[in-house]
């Protein structure tokens, strides 16, 4: 049984992930090399990160052969921090308006209370 | 048609209510994770606790840079080394990025080799992974250097933009050396262990009386990678975004 001596698969599958994670890392590297702007470099940062961070976790880190009983406990919890992302963004919003408002340069002065 | 009740079941139903009942679910041995070493429970309970201090960095991270009103330094322009005479942009990170992708490529293959028993195998694999981290911290080093003494880069501030750059930078890529540093330290003593049969002969450990296996590689790669990972998301998010 397999499980009784631990994880155990063929070489084959971690060279070729090793192959993958290199190109991957090849293809963000270029997104800056070639400088591409705009919503076009977030989503292919965004891409290929998650596809490098997928493919380390699922088979590096052996997680398509765990339980499901393991594998919610691990990767579900780190979902809370999405909630903290929004947090985040909405309060970075606030602070860059009320910076904007009182000491930005070229906006007119906040209007007296 | 009801089964008859097992044996199990049985003994589910005449457990203790009330305040008893809480302390004797609570210490009954029960185990949630089957077929997963204890070691390996803890490894990944650690690392779900240290994805959140990293996520807790960067998210504050995110929060000065969306809130700063000064322009933030082009990551592209101020990682970039100039190199036969070229400058090219993050170079140096783009190798560390390559270098930390093969640690982890060699961190698997001695897990692998590992479980089959391939002693000198796994040794000299830990050994070129701890190499290939240990060339990382180095280039930080220098990476750090050169934007401390050169580009007069500082917590508080930098000639280039937002104040901010400094302090996010210096937090998150300290922090994450220091994970690859204690990583390295970590993963020479696994190859020493590997190298001396420790693992064969099922000795116990220096910290724990618990007979060593191959388990412990599986459990150290499960940190390496995790190191890996971590990176895979600062370089999207700091020098890349």
């Amino acid at each position: 049984m397999a499980h009784a001596q631990g994880q155990q698969h063929p070489i084959g599958i971690y060279l070729k992930i090793w192959g993958l994670l290199f190109v991957l890392s090849a293809a963000s590297y270029a997104v800056d090399y070639f400088q591409f702007q705009g919503y076009l470099r977030w989503f292919l940062i965004i891409t290929f990160m998650l596809l490098k961070a997928g493919l380390i976790v699922a088979v590096f880190m052996h997680m398509v052969w765990e339980r499901l009983a393991l594998v919610y406990a691990i990767l579900v919890p780190p979902l809370l921090l999405l909630v903290l992302l929004g947090i985040g963004a909405l309060e970075a919003d606030y602070t860059f308006l009320t910076r904007g408002t009182n000491f930005g340069a070229s906006s007119p002065p906040a209007p007296p209370h | 048609m009801t089964p008859p009740p097992s044996p199990s079941t049985d003994r589910v139903l005449s457990r203790p209510e009330g305040m008893q009942g809480f302390v004797a679910d609570w210490s009954s041995d029960q185990q949630a994770f089957k077929k997963v070493p204890w070691g390996k429970t803890m490894m990944w309970i650690f690392l779900v606790s240290d994805t959140f201090i990293f996520g807790v960095f960067l998210i504050s991270y995110m929060n000065v840079r969306m809130s700063t009103t000064e322009p933030w330094p082009n990551s592209s322009e101020v990682f970039a080394l100039t190199l036969f005479g070229h400058s090219i942009p993050l170079v140096l990170i783009a190798i560390m990025t390559f270098i930390l992708i093969s640690s982890s490529g060699t961190m698997a293959m001695a897990v692998n080799f590992g479980y089959r028993k391939d002693r000198v195998t796994t040794f000299v694999l830990l050994l070129i992974t701890a190499l290939l981290g240990a060339s990382f911290v180095g280039m930080q080093v220098f990476e750090w250097s050169k934007l401390i003494l050169e580009e007069g880069v500082r917590p508080w501030g930098n000639p280039m933009g937002a104040a901010q750059f400094g302090s996010t930078f210096f937090m998150i890529t300290g922090f994450h050396g220091t994970h690859v540093s204690i990583g390295v330290i970590f993963l020479i003593i696994v190859a020493i262990k590997v190298l001396r049969g420790d693992l064969d002969h099922e000795r116990p450990g220096f910290l724990t009386g618990r007979k060593g296996n191959y388990e412990i590689v599986e459990i150290m790669g499960l940190y390496w990678h995790f190191v890996d990972l971590v990176w895979v998301f600062i370089f999207a998010f700091f020098y890349l975004w």
